[in-house]
């Protein structure tokens, strides 16, 4: 096993016995679910919604070259400045680029897993640029100089009492256990920055390449500040993102609400078109949008799994997880968690390092039916089991399954070694749970299943 | 330099997904034969339910404005808007307000009678930072989700339908839409393809839930919402 994966099981192991972390997940994904339901129950067919949802993305994952194209084209006839990175290196240095030329000192950010992906915040700030998050759940786990606990509810695994602390320390305030006062004060310090910052970025939920725009979903108005007062916009993407026509959004900004947040559509659902028009009162001078590929195309060259590509962000995978809900966002050290971020974190980022978190699922195929847009979740984490397997043997494995499989399919050795292995349950107390149980992977959490007193062979033959 | 090395970072993007999709990609949700039945269906056949005539409307945007803890009027004509506006800013201690010169609007204004910031030509944030209200117009109010549609064109640019802390909307009876590829299609015939450099579907007031997922409202933008409809 290799260091991550190492790290991954330690960590689950240490975050799964925490009780005030499992009670503050399990809150906030009840209200969640509850909430969900609600919102699912309103559609006049939600099924229909989904399958439709998969078809439109899938034609556009599969016609994602003619699609970026007519994109861009839109986007530059209207005087925004496309630019194209195949690396996170090189989005970072078209990026920090633009905000070194503008001579700025200061960055308003609003919510992107594209930035975090790429560690957009570190490079700027290693140019002395400084950075803030104006999203108030990355606001908070920014201060803490954390990752985001999850991709739509980055502060999820915070109380109020962990925020007014850190707020108390960092922003000098009063202590408080109101969750209301808590955001005025952020609100009151992000203003500030709103009104100073020479440069906003943000990322954008869809690309719609019918008009040229890019589409940003949001509930706390932060997007749209960060897209009206600076000078300039940049707008970071991953070349996923398209959606075909404008009219799509119809279906895909409730469906993102209702699976993301439990919400009929969130507060703020915005498209940018272009920098500030002749006759508009005000906006971005300069609009870039940068289009990211960084190893998108590999997972695209997959067929088998290029649906994952219809991701959109929403979160769902996420929240049903009986794995992420019991080890948290964080134990999973990638920037997309869950299994959509155990399915497309391989091809991202290397199959042999991050094969282990294929393995963090129970396979009740939740993540499947919860999708929004049908991607196969579970039967991906299998394929990329099967693909570790194949690609990255292991030894050991190997001899065991050659072992294995003489037993059992034979029908001799089978009723031998079972039979044998109800005489050492019989002194498997003796050793249970220590550490001198063969069976101690198992049994430090849970019980064995008994071997049955005869097989069902047997008891047919018995009956007659 | 710069133009030719872009240039090739493009090529090599769409060479390296025109290689990708040399292989297809099976359908995902059905098996691989079936014809799926969603394909050709509108929008709407899976949406929430709206109904057909404006009383159907007002009430459906009604129930989901209290829902989001927005204020919705319903008005007979613009005298009651000018009334209902003036007071409002009396219970909330209005001294100065931003707004745009729109048709709707700028007879509104001067009738409040309160030192007004228009944003038409240039204006200064940190003026509009001090203002009680941003009042503008909208492109259409969404029925079924109980949206107003702005537009940096129809509602005085970008920053006033979210800088000032009470955003109130004044719209016409005719600029109810049933739901949004409603929206949508009127935005395209409105348009065409001149489209403004901003579109907001607008849904309640600013709002966060991410401490520990309760309700706030007032996370940037405005903490109230109020849209007067004559």
């Amino acid at each position: 096993m290799n260091a991550i994966a190492h790290q991954f099981k330690d960590q689950a192991t240490r975050v799964t016995s925490d009780l005030r972390h499992r009670e503050l997940i399990q809150t906030a994904l009840g209200k969640y679910s509850i909430k969900r339901d609600e919102k699912i129950a309103l559609f006049k067919d939600w099924q229909g919604a989904r399958q439709k949802a998969s078809e439109i993305k899938w034609n556009a994952v599969n016609h994602l070259d003619e699609y970026l194209v007519e994109f861009t084209s839109k986007l530059e006839a209207r005087g925004t400045i496309v630019h194209w990175a195949s690396t996170a290196g090189h989005a970072r240095e078209i990026i920090t680029g633009i905000v070194k030329a503008k001579n700025a000192s200061s960055v308003i950010k609003s919510k992107s897993m594209t930035s975090e992906e790429i560690h957009l915040n570190d490079a700027l700030e290693k140019e002395g640029v400084e950075v803030v998050e104006s999203d108030l759940g990355e606001f908070i786990v920014q201060l803490r100089h954390e990752a985001p606990y999850h991709i739509v509810f980055p502060a999820m695994h915070l109380t109020r009492g962990d925020i007014s602390e850190l707020f108390t320390r960092e922003l000098k305030s009063a202590p408080t256990s109101s969750p209301e006062e808590l955001t005025m004060i952020a609100r009151r310090v992000l203003r500030q920055k709103y009104v100073r910052a020479d440069v906003g970025i943000t990322g954008a939920n869809f690309a719609i390449a019918e008009t040229g725009m890019i589409s940003i979903t949001e509930n706390e108005g932060n997007a749209r500040l960060t897209a009206a007062l600076p000078k300039v916009m940049i707008t970071l993407i991953g070349i996923e993102k398209v959606l075909p026509k404008l009219e799509d959004l119809a279906l895909f900004l409730p469906m993102l609400a209702t699976v993301g947040a439990g919400q009929a559509i969130s507060g703020y659902n915005t498209l940018y078109g272009g920098p500030r028009q002749k006759g508009e009162a005000d906006g971005p001078e300069e609009f870039h949008v940068v289009l990211m590929d960084n190893q998108r195309t590999a997972l695209l060259a997959d067929a088998e799994q290029r649906d994952a590509l219809h991701c959109i962000r929403c979160g769902a995978c996420l929240n049903v997880c009986p794995i992420y809900r019991n080890v948290g966002g964080h134990t999973y050290g990638t920037t997309y968690c869950g299994p959509i971020g155990a399915v497309i974190t391989p091809h991202l980022r290397g199959l042999k390092d991050w094969k282990h978190l294929s393995y963090a699922s129970s396979l009740c195929g939740g993540c499947t039916e919860a999708c929004p847009v049908k991607i196969n979740l579970h039967h991906h984490l299998l394929q990329t089991r099967r693909n570790s397997g194949s690609k990255n043997p292991v030894w050991w494995q190997k001899i065991a399954f050659k072992l294995f499989a003489p037993v059992a399919n034979g029908r001799f050795l089978w009723a031998m070694v079972t039979r044998l292995g109800r005489v050492g349950q019989m002194f498997h107390p003796l050793v249970k749970g220590t550490r001198l149980d063969p069976a101690y992977a198992w049994t430090k959490t849970r019980e064995v299943p008994k071997i049955a007193p005869q097989s069902f062979k047997e008891w047919w033959r018995q009956r007659k | 330099m710069v133009e030719t090395a872009q240039m090739s970072e493009r090529e090599n993007i769409l060479a390296r997904i025109r290689e990708a999709l040399v292989i297809p990609a099976p359908k995902s949700g059905h098996k691989p034969k079936a014809v799926s039945q969603e394909v050709e269906k509108d929008y709407a056949a899976f949406l929430p339910a709206v109904g057909t005539s404006f009383e159907e409307h007002q009430k459906q945007f009604e129930l989901n404005a209290v829902d989001l803890k927005a204020g919705f009027h319903l008005l007979e004509n613009a005298s009651e808007v000018g009334a209902t506006l003036a007071k409002i800013g009396d219970s909330e201690g209005w001294k100065k307000v931003a707004s745009h010169r729109g048709a709707l609007t700028l007879p509104v204004c001067e009738a409040l009678g309160l030192a007004t910031l228009f944003v038409d030509d240039t204006y200064d944030p940190d003026e509009m930072e001090g203002c009680d209200a941003g009042i503008t117009e909208c492109d259409a109010l969404v029925a079924q989700t109980g949206s107003v549609l702005v537009t940096s064109r129809s509602a005085g640019g970008r920053a006033l339908s979210v800088l000032p802390p009470h955003h109130i909307v004044l719209a016409r009876r005719n600029q109810m839409v049933a739901d949004l590829p409603a929206a949508f299609a009127l935005l395209k015939h409105k348009y065409g393809t001149d489209f403004p450099s901003m579109i907001s579907f607008i849904t309640g007031p600013s709002r966060t839930g991410d401490i520990e997922r309760i309700l706030v409202l007032g996370a940037h933008g405005p903490k109230k919402l109020t849209i007067l409809c004559h």
